[in-house]
């Protein structure tokens, strides 16, 4: 028996092909006949008809064909399938044997060729005797045929040739050695194909006429022969529709034999042949479902026939088999296009493969556990006379007894022994881990990562019987993180009990330790008597001495662990593991808690470490220690306590080094931050536990950041969502779960203890000195050095405040751009206890809007900290908002020397400049000068001395100024003439002396300058009398270079009476002037309206009277006539 | 009729779980845990089709030789598995479903109780009682 027994023969396996042998080729020595075989066997596509050539000579003897059988009814079949079958039909007996001649037509000595090639046609027949085999000849020719029918001589002889070899027409071939020798080769072999086809259909047609022979009772053994027969066939005909339905027909009738112990193999065999064949065509047939149906009926089926009890394990091998060779099947449709899914994949079969050869090995185990004593049977049953079995299926010492009783009880006990002794030396874990191992490929690639993880650990329990341990542990360490972050402590704990045996037996240390460590944790389910020897082992480890081996090991690889753990203890070396505890679940647990979130450098840094064990008895440790960020306070936070190995054991309960399960044991470490940490985190990142001692072998546990593990976040989070009350505890105990991990703090500066006040009078007016007076007082008990001040605009602010704030400390003189926003660090001195200083500075806004102003005062002063004398600095900061507003508003207009708006001036006619200054300071002002810088284009009519000068100005209230410009023509300039400047100096009327001056510039709006053609002023007297004559001048002045005509009139008025030309037509020469002189006559007193002076321009029609009403005034007042006596008063008045 | 009933939390470790004590309890521990590949791909096919079916039973997970497990996931995504010995004909998937609905009820028993906080393992009488008469139970 091979530990192959299981496989499948190679030929129910492959595809069966035609097969075809062809004759007289000399592929070794002739050319053209190895270039004709080369062009049949060589890259067979899958296009080409399939066929199975074979090169024989002409003589080869082929397998007797066994005389025909007339009469069925004394036969009794021996077994279902005989094992050389399959390989008879595919690769011994020929469908077609082709025999290959040279023979051109036109050969001379054709006689003798013909009956040459006659006689080699005879050898083949003989050969083949009794077969249906098909013969066909090919004649291999040198020259080109030519179209069928015109080459005469060519079918003449080629008839008689087929006469002579008494082949049909259809079975005669030519083959023409010339260049398209693979073409005339397709050709040859789809003829050849249609032959193998027909012989085929003749094989299937003789099977089935031994049907009718065959009776129920004696030949249900050929039933199921025939129909395979049948079946195979087909198949080889390429008829996989009919062998599907041969095969299933087959497939019933093998499970219609009656079954019995004896015979049971062979069943399951030909049953699970016949299975394997029909899911091959449903696969091959796309039919996936019906595959997966079949081969479920088929387990279903066979599942409970079991046969010899004593030979379970076969069953369970076989069974494995069936799995595995179906997962094979589906696997191959996989990779040919079919899809699979995530809950029909191979990856299923082949987990119940391993699952099968796992119970063949348990059920070996138990059947095969003889005695060492007990031999192999001599002479050995299992051998037969051929080396392989007649049928399939059966057993060696009792091939074809067909009888259910045993004839010879002793042969099939020494037969059974014989068998249980080989499955001894069958490697079953070999077997179990490569079918789990493609199981978890399949799973893999169907996205069951847990399905995976379950092989995984399978795999590696199966590499610990195995006694493969490294392999082993590396499979379930790789798979233990994902039971644990999902946090199934069930499967976590059993994995890690497997690990840890695999770790003692390999005595590795390091590993050895994790696994105890988390054997003995809170996610461990195990019983407390297990943790008990666990944690006593693990002391003993750690007191460099032997554990007691792990229960139900092997006791060889016991002994063996036991050697290794001595040498280890012999062993020099580093005996401390450091064992980062973060990815699992150790049995301390460690939080670590800063007092609050940040600490004043002043006050001594405060925190707690929280531990607790939860291992079933309490545990000494030697050394705690914590290490920050910034390692100069790892010193501070070291507990250590010298102990000798010895000491380990004694006083367990005592000390504080020492860990009782289920308490919480806090530890308070306190150390002086640096002045240089301050604004600076302090974090703590790592926690270090020391459990043994260097004498022996220690363990440090290495907690990241502030404790906690990989169940810790869970249990954090389901704390917090608790609202169960918890018992109260004595004042020293605190709750596990209440304990929330802070493992940072920051290092603020010391509370100042000192006072700013700002004074200030808000709003701030544009480019003043604003002045801010800071005032500092010092309410420290002890002196304060190196006080400085920073102040200005707090940064961060928009950039062109920046731009716009000039901060200086010198209020005396007006700052520039180039004074900078903020000023830092001024040094201001010392400051004894209780002192108060006073800093004015000046700030200068040259933009309207809020600002942040920024104070910052800070300090160095001495100070005492747990007895240490140090320098803290401290700092107090004020800001402040500041609106910046325009002092004045400052409004410009023109306006006739009638003080009528005027949007346009004239030129050369003077008007009036109006300034009217509206005070926007919340604060008095002083307006200390104003001043008129004109443009060149402007000409002032009288002096432009100020008018305001010393005005001083509450909010709300005006100052207003006029002068009187003129503008000389300049021609049409657009836009209008530059006027020129308005300045005004001006403070704040609180402001001291020293305080400087701000000029304030507004430029002068441009105003229109327009030309007239002619002006008119009028002198008259400012008022008139009743019935007194009164004298009107009008001036008509020329401005064009034209000669002017003018007409003249005067309307009459009701108010007066006058003398004068009424009306007039003039000229008036360029650039000069007329005058005219009219005497009114005043009749009314009261306001009254003068005769209304008309003028027209000839030339220039747009001048009109409303222009003119602009330059000459329309009334005049009246008074009543007066008594003379009150003249001379009115006069002196 | 069930041989094993199993609560498994969002996160998916198990708040509940509990089989016959006459098999090996591992056995059905790996069983469901690996079942919940099965459910995960469920879950997530359901939130891909976009369509808010309020079907909670998942149906038949996976089926291995000698068992059957089935999964039902509730709106929290909390999960119910149950194995079924697959030699069980009687049991259709009606009455599956419905002993799912009654695990359901009884787990909104659970969590309408102020004592118990989500995402502990259950630990209740009356849901133990229930799961017990879904285990011994006989169709």
């Amino acid at each position: 028996m091979s530990p192959t027994q299981w496989d499948f023969p190679v030929e129910l396996c492959c595809r069966p092909m035609a097969f075809v042998t062809l004759t007289g080729l000399d592929v070794v020595y002739n050319a053209v006949h190895r270039a004709v075989w080369d062009a049949f066997c060589a890259n067979r596509r899958a296009d080409r008809v399939p066929i199975s050539f074979k090169v024989l000579p002409g003589d080869h003897e082929y397998p007797k064909c066994r005389p025909k059988r007339t009469s069925y009814e004394w036969y009794i079949p021996k077994g279902i399938l005989k094992t050389g079958w399959m390989n008879k039909h595919l690769n011994l007996v020929p469908a077609l044997v082709v025999v290959f001649y040279e023979l051109d037509w036109d050969e001379p000595q054709w006689k003798e060729k013909q009956s040459e090639c006659a006689t080699r046609v005879e050898i083949v027949r003989q050969s083949l005797q009794g077969r249906n085999t098909k013969v066909a000849v090919v004649l291999i020719q040198k020259k080109t045929p030519l179209p069928p029918g015109e080459d005469v001589i060519a079918s003449e002889r080629a008839a008689a040739l087929c006469n002579a070899c008494e082949l049909s027409g259809k079975s005669l071939f030519v083959l023409p050695h010339t260049d398209h020798l693979v073409g005339y080769i397709i050709r040859l072999e789809n003829a050849f194909y249609e032959h193998a086809q027909t012989y085929y259909y003749t094989e299937i047609r003789r099977v089935k006429s031994h049907k009718e022979f065959l009776n129920k009772t004696t030949h249900q053994l050929l039933f199921v022969r025939h129909q395979f027969k049948i079946a195979f066939f087909s198949e080889l005909k390429q008829d996989t529709q009919n062998a599907l339905k041969n095969y299933r027909t087959a497939y019933n009738l093998v499970h219609e034999l009656r079954a019995h112990e004896t015979n049971i193999l062979e069943i399951k065999t030909m049953a699970g042949f016949i299975n394997y064949k029909i899911c091959r065509l449903c696969f091959q047939h796309n039919t996936p479902l019906d595959a997966i149906a079949q081969f479920r009926k088929h387990i279903d089926l066979c599942k409970k026939k079991i046969g010899s009890a004593e030979l379970a394990f076969e069953h369970a091998a076989w069974m494995s088999k069936q799995f595995q060779a179906f997962g094979d099947l589906f696997d191959e449709a996989i990779k040919l296009g079919l899809t699979a899914i995530q809950t029909q994949n191979p990856g299923f079969y082949y987990q119940q493969a391993a699952y099968y050869a796992q119970e063949r090995k348990q059920l070996a185990k138990a059947l095969c556990n003889h005695e060492a004593s007990v031999t192999y049977p001599n002479p050995d049953p299992l051998e037969t006379q051929a080396g392989v079995l007649d049928f399939y299926g059966q057993r060696s010492w009792r091939q074809g007894v067909l009888s259910f009783d045993l004839s010879d009880p002793e042969k099939e006990k020494v037969g059974i022994l014989a068998i249980q002794l080989k499955e001894r030396s069958v490697v079953h874990s070999e077997v179990i881990i490569t079918l789990l191992s493609n199981a978890v490929a399949q799973f893999k690639k169907y996205k069951c990562p847990r399905m995976k993880s379950h092989l995984m650990v399978q795999m590696g329990e199966e590499y610990y019987y195995a006694k493969d341990y490294t392999k082993a542990l590396k499979l379930l360490d790789y798979v233990m993180c994902d039971y644990r972050s999902e946090g199934w402590w069930t499967l976590l704990t059993s994995i890690l009990t497997t690990a840890l045996k695999c770790s003692y037996l390999m005595a590795q240390l390091k590993d050895y330790i994790t696994y105890s460590l988390e054997l003995l944790g809170r996610a461990s389910t195990l019983k407390d008597d297990q943790k008990s020897r666990i944690e006593k082992n693990l002391i003993n480890v750690l007191m460099n001495e032997s554990p007691d081996p792990e229960p139900d090991c092997d006791i060889l690889a016991v002994k063996t662990a036991q050697k290794l753990w001595v040498d280890r203890i012999s062993l020099a070396g580093s005996n401390v593991f450091t064992i980062g505890v973060q990815d699992f679940v150790p049995f301390v647990q460690c939080k670590a808690k800063f007092h609050a979130p940040s600490f004043h450098v002043d006050v001594p840094v405060q925190f707690d470490v929280y531990l607790k064990a939860d291992c079933p008895h309490p545990i000494r440790f030697s050394k705690l220690c914590i290490s920050f960020n910034n390692q100069e306070y790892n010193q501070f936070c070291v507990i250590e306590e010298a102990s000798k190995a010895s000491d380990v054991l004694e006083n367990l309960t005592q000390g504080k080094m020492c860990l009782v399960p289920g308490k919480t044991r806090k530890f308070l470490f306190k150390f002086v931050a640096k002045t240089e940490d301050v604004g600076k985190k302090i974090e703590i990142t790592s926690v270090d536990l020391v459990l043994g001692s260097e004498a022996g072998r220690c363990v440090v546990l290495n907690w990241q950041g502030g404790g906690g593990d990989a169940a810790s976040a869970q249990e954090a989070l389901q704390a917090s969502r608790s609202f169960k009350r918890r018992p109260r505890l004595p004042d020293s105990e605190v709750h596990w779960d209440g304990i929330v991990i802070q493992a940072s703090t920051m290092i603020i500066s010391r509370v100042p203890n000192i006072s700013v006040h700002l004074r200030h009078d808000p709003p701030a007016l544009t480019n003043e000195m604003y002045c801010l007076v800071v005032t500092v007082q010092s309410h420290e008990k002890s002196p304060i050095r190196d006080v400085k001040l920073t102040a200005g605009l707090k940064p961060g602010q928009d950039a062109n405040l920046t731009q716009k704030t000039h901060v200086t400390l010198h209020g005396t003189e007006l700052c520039d751009e180039s004074y900078p926003a903020l000023l830092t660090d001024i040094p201001i001195g010392d400051l004894q206890p209780g002192e108060q200083l006073e800093k004015a500075v000046y700030v200068r806004c040259g933009t309207v809007g809020s600002r942040m102003f920024l104070v910052y005062v800070s300090y160095l002063i001495n100070t005492a900290i747990e007895g240490k004398e140090t320098v803290c600095k401290c700092h107090k900061d004020e800001t402040v908002t500041i609106e910046t507003v325009f002092p004045f508003d400052v409004a410009v207009k023109f306006v006739s020397t009638k003080f009528e708006h005027l949007e346009r001036v004239y030129a050369d006619i003077p008007f009036l400049l109006m300034t009217d200054l509206l005070s926007a300071s919340p604060w008095a002002l002083t307006i200390v000068s104003s001043e008129l810088q004109l443009a060149p284009s402007m000409t002032p009519v009288d002096q432009l001395e100020s008018q305001v000068d010393r005005v001083v100005l509450q909010t709300g209230e005006s100052a207003s100024e006029c002068f009187c410009l003129r503008c000389p023509s300049v021609g049409n300039v657009e836009g209008g003439v530059a006027t020129g400047h308005y300045v005004i100096s001006w403070k704040r009327t609180s402001a001291t002396d020293g305080v400087p001056v701000i000029s304030t510039v507004i430029t002068l709006p441009h105003v229109i300058v327009e030309n007239i053609p002619l002006h008119v002023n009028a002198d008259l007297p400012s008022f008139g009398r009743v019935r007194e004559s009164l004298p009107v001048r009008y001036h008509l002045q020329n401005k064009t270079d034209l000669v002017q005509d003018v007409e003249i009139s005067v309307e009459p008025s009701d108010a007066f009476m006058f003398s004068g030309l009424k009306q007039i037509r003039l000229r008036i020469l360029p650039g000069t002037e007329q005058e005219m002189l009219y005497n009114f006559y005043p009749l009314m007193a009261g306001y009254q309206q003068l005769p209304s002076l008309n003028i027209n321009l000839l030339r220039f029609p747009n001048f009109t009277n409303q222009l003119l009403r602009r330059f000459i005034p329309t009334s005049i007042f009246v008074k009543p006539q007066g008594r003379l006596v009150d003249d001379a008063s009115i006069a002196a008045a | 009729m069930a041989v094993c009933v199993a609560v498994i939390a969002k996160e998916n470790y198990p708040l509940y779980i509990r089989s016959i004590p006459t098999e090996n309890e591992l056995k059905f521990h790996y069983m469901v845990h690996t079942s919940l590949d099965v459910v995960d791909e469920k879950i997530s096919a359901m939130g891909k089709a976009l369509v808010d079916q309020r079907e909670l039973y998942l149906g038949l997970l996976y089926p291995t030789e000698d068992y059957k497990v089935y999964g039902y996931v509730t709106n929290s995504k909390v999960k119910f598995v149950m194995v079924v010995d697959s030699s069980n004909t009687a049991l259709r998937d009606n009455e599956i479903r419905s002993m799912f609905r009654k695990l359901h009820n009884s787990y909104t028993d659970v969590m309408c109780n102020p004592f118990y906080n989500p995402g502990d393992r259950i630990q209740s009488r009356a849901f133990d009682g229930m799961v017990t008469s879904m285990m011994i139970q006989v169709c």
